[in-house]
């Protein structure tokens, strides 16, 4: 898939995030917006998993373990035909399958995530098991910057180099806002590149919502052989709507008509110019 | 009583610990899925002949128990089939949400093995002590939680345990167990299994309480002539109501045994049930009270807090008012 085609589809997404968080009168919105075009990119570009080969033993594995932001991974799969995307009416509604955090009841979805510091230990046992098997396939996990003082990232950082699990790549959506303020602010993690450096990991930065920048990086990988990688991926939570491009309020905000209104016609906009 | 006649109080016996070990050991002879996952618990957990012998199959996460969780749910999760091996205490502890979300919400098949359960470790302290598993674990939906009561058990156990595509917690301890029946050799998780027939009371007991259990039963037939019916309730999760609900409906008390804490666990589990069920035989609940245990052996403790077969029978005693 060309950039152009990348970039046309992350409004498709975004209008979709929108509507059906709406919809549901709740959702991780600003989030959803920072991660979408590095699913995106992962699920038009990278992964060689489908709805035809969403059990081969042999498929790529995407386990997001910032699961808050499951908005954008449903949006994804439904393009990608893994269930109808009018499914997503349904969206945190009474009895759907379709709940706020990721569940295997989803056809696509690989683990049932939702508790933070959970994606990285996951994707390390299901890296390990490839090496075991010797099996090709590849394991990528998403993180969010607010997530990493969780321990347990720590420890499967620890484990993901000494098994020198170059099938491994974590994906940072770094975009430096969490619930209660801005991530330096309430446990500051940087250097991020240079603490999992530490941890024997081959570290990259790229612009998270530049396509070409992402897909050179996974074009990239390992970044180097016998270690995991890690890119941390700059983004703007709320991206792509000028009203909540970095405002904390949208961490979970949705928008009321009048503000939906104005988000879709600045998409729309973005989409012209495409 | 010439089911206890069969009773082999072999101070040789093997502890469940090496019947683990060798169970394990024989069963990744043939099948390279087998993965023992430790957490520095290679020497605790008896996995170093494991570990020579199958160096692929023995993954080392170091200590780290939330990680063993979860790296043993992503090996899980492409069919591998997982024992996770650490020490009680710590596993369901320190990585109780993984257990939770990892094991259980994903529905990976992992097998949760705690070693040194209960008070094995003794003399180290509460720290050490895992008195809190059957209660904490009984909460989480889609886990069965299992404690073999002898080496029968925990060979049954950990074969069942390599053929179920369930999450599953089984913990044991550290000492040697004796064969608690040579006769009624019949093992299935989720059912109770009956040790010693009698009338006149029930002693429901688990993992290496059943034991004295059995033994306090001995002693109350051999002075007192009272006839005690022994069931090792080795799965307490899901627990065998229908056992239960038969052997309540006779009317005679019901003891029940466990090195746990007295919330949560077995005893808890039964009241519930009995109550809910309209049975209102007397009832007495015998483990660990609600203190950090006294400084001893796991045996020192036991006497400590009744749970041996002197404790136990005294109790049935008080129970059946029977008492001189």
């Amino acid at each position: 898939m060309s950039l152009q085609e990348l970039a046309r589809k992350s409004v498709t997404y975004r209008k979709n995030i929108l509507k059906y968080i709406v919809g549901a009168k709740a959702g991780h919105t600003g989030g959803s917006l920072s991660c979408v075009d590095i699913l995106n990119v992962l699920y038009n570009y990278v992964l060689n998993v489908s709805p035809e080969t969403a059990k081969s033993p042999n498929r790529d594995r995407y386990i997001q373990s910032k699961g808050h932001t499951v908005e954008a991974l449903y949006v994804v799969l439904a393009d990608k035909g893994f269930f109808p995307e009018s499914d997503l009416e349904t969206l945190c509604k009474y009895q759907s399958h379709y709940i706020g955090h990721p569940t295997r009841k989803v056809k696509g979805i690989e683990q049932n995530t939702g508790s933070l510091g959970h994606g990285m230990a996951l994707s390390v046992g299901t890296a390990l098991a490839a090496k075991l098997d010797e099996l090709t396939y590849r394991v990528f996990t998403l993180l969010g910057d607010g997530e990493l003082p969780e321990g347990s990232n720590w420890e499967a950082a620890l484990s993901a180099s000494h098994y020198k699990l170059d099938n491994l790549c974590a994906i940072v959506d770094k975009n430096t806002l969490q619930i209660s303020g801005p991530t330096a602010d309430v446990c500051n993690t940087d250097p991020l590149d240079k603490k999992f450096e530490a941890f024997g990991w081959a570290v990259r930065h790229v612009n998270g919502h530049d396509f070409q920048e992402l897909t050179e990086a996974f074009d990239s990988l390992p970044f180097e052989p016998g270690k995991p990688s890690l890119i941390i991926a700059h983004t703007i939570k709320g991206k792509g709507i000028s009203y909540m491009e970095n405002q904390l309020k949208w961490h979970h905000g949705v928008p009321n008509q009048e503000q939906y209104a104005q988000a879709l016609t600045e998409l729309e906009e973005a989409g012209m110019a495409l | 009583m010439a089911e206890l006649n069969t009773l082999v109080a072999d101070k040789k016996s093997l502890a469940n610990l090496d019947v683990f070990s060798s169970t394990l050991q024989e069963l990744a002879s043939t099948d390279k899925h087998i993965l023992a996952v430790t957490s520095d618990s290679r020497g605790s957990g008896k996995l170093v002949p494991f570990g020579q012998k199958y160096p692929s199959q023995i993954i080392e996460i170091g200590i780290a128990e939330q990680n063993l969780v979860g790296v043993a749910a992503g090996l899980a999760s492409t069919g591998k089939k997982v024992f996770a091996v650490s020490p009680a205490c710590f596993l369901t502890a320190r990585s109780f949400e993984q257990i939770k979300t990892d094991v259980a919400y994903s529905n990976n098949p992992v097998k949760l093995i705690g070693i040194s359960a209960g008070v094995s470790y003794g003399a180290l302290g509460s720290t050490h002590h895992s008195l809190h598993d059957f209660a904490a674990l009984r909460a989480v939906h889609n886990l069965i939680v299992v404690a073999p009561a002898d080496n029968f058990e925990t060979e049954q156990a950990i074969r069942l345990a390599a053929q179920t595509d369930h999450p599953i917690y089984i913990r044991f301890g550290k000492k040697a167990m004796p064969l608690l029946s040579e006769e009624n050799q019949q093992f299935e998780f989720g059912k109770g299994r009956i040790v010693n027939e009698g009338d006149d009371l029930v002693l429901v007991a688990t993992g290496e309480t059943v034991y004295p259990a059995l033994q306090a039963a001995r002693q109350l037939e051999n002075v007192h002539g009272i006839q005690a019916m022994v069931i090792s309730m080795h799965t307490i999760k899901p627990l065998d109501y229908a056992l239960l609900a038969s052997v309540a409906a006779k009317g005679c008390p019901i003891l029940t045994v466990e090195e746990h804490s007295v919330y949560g666990g077995l005893g808890e589990a039964c009241a519930s049930f009995l109550l809910e069920n309209g049975f209102r035989n007397r009832f007495k609940i015998m483990g660990i009270p609600d203190e950090y245990t006294v400084t001893g052996s796991q045996i020192e403790i036991f006497d400590h807090y009744g749970l041996s077969e002197i404790g136990i029978a005294d109790m049935a005693l008080n129970l059946l008012q029977k008492r001189a």
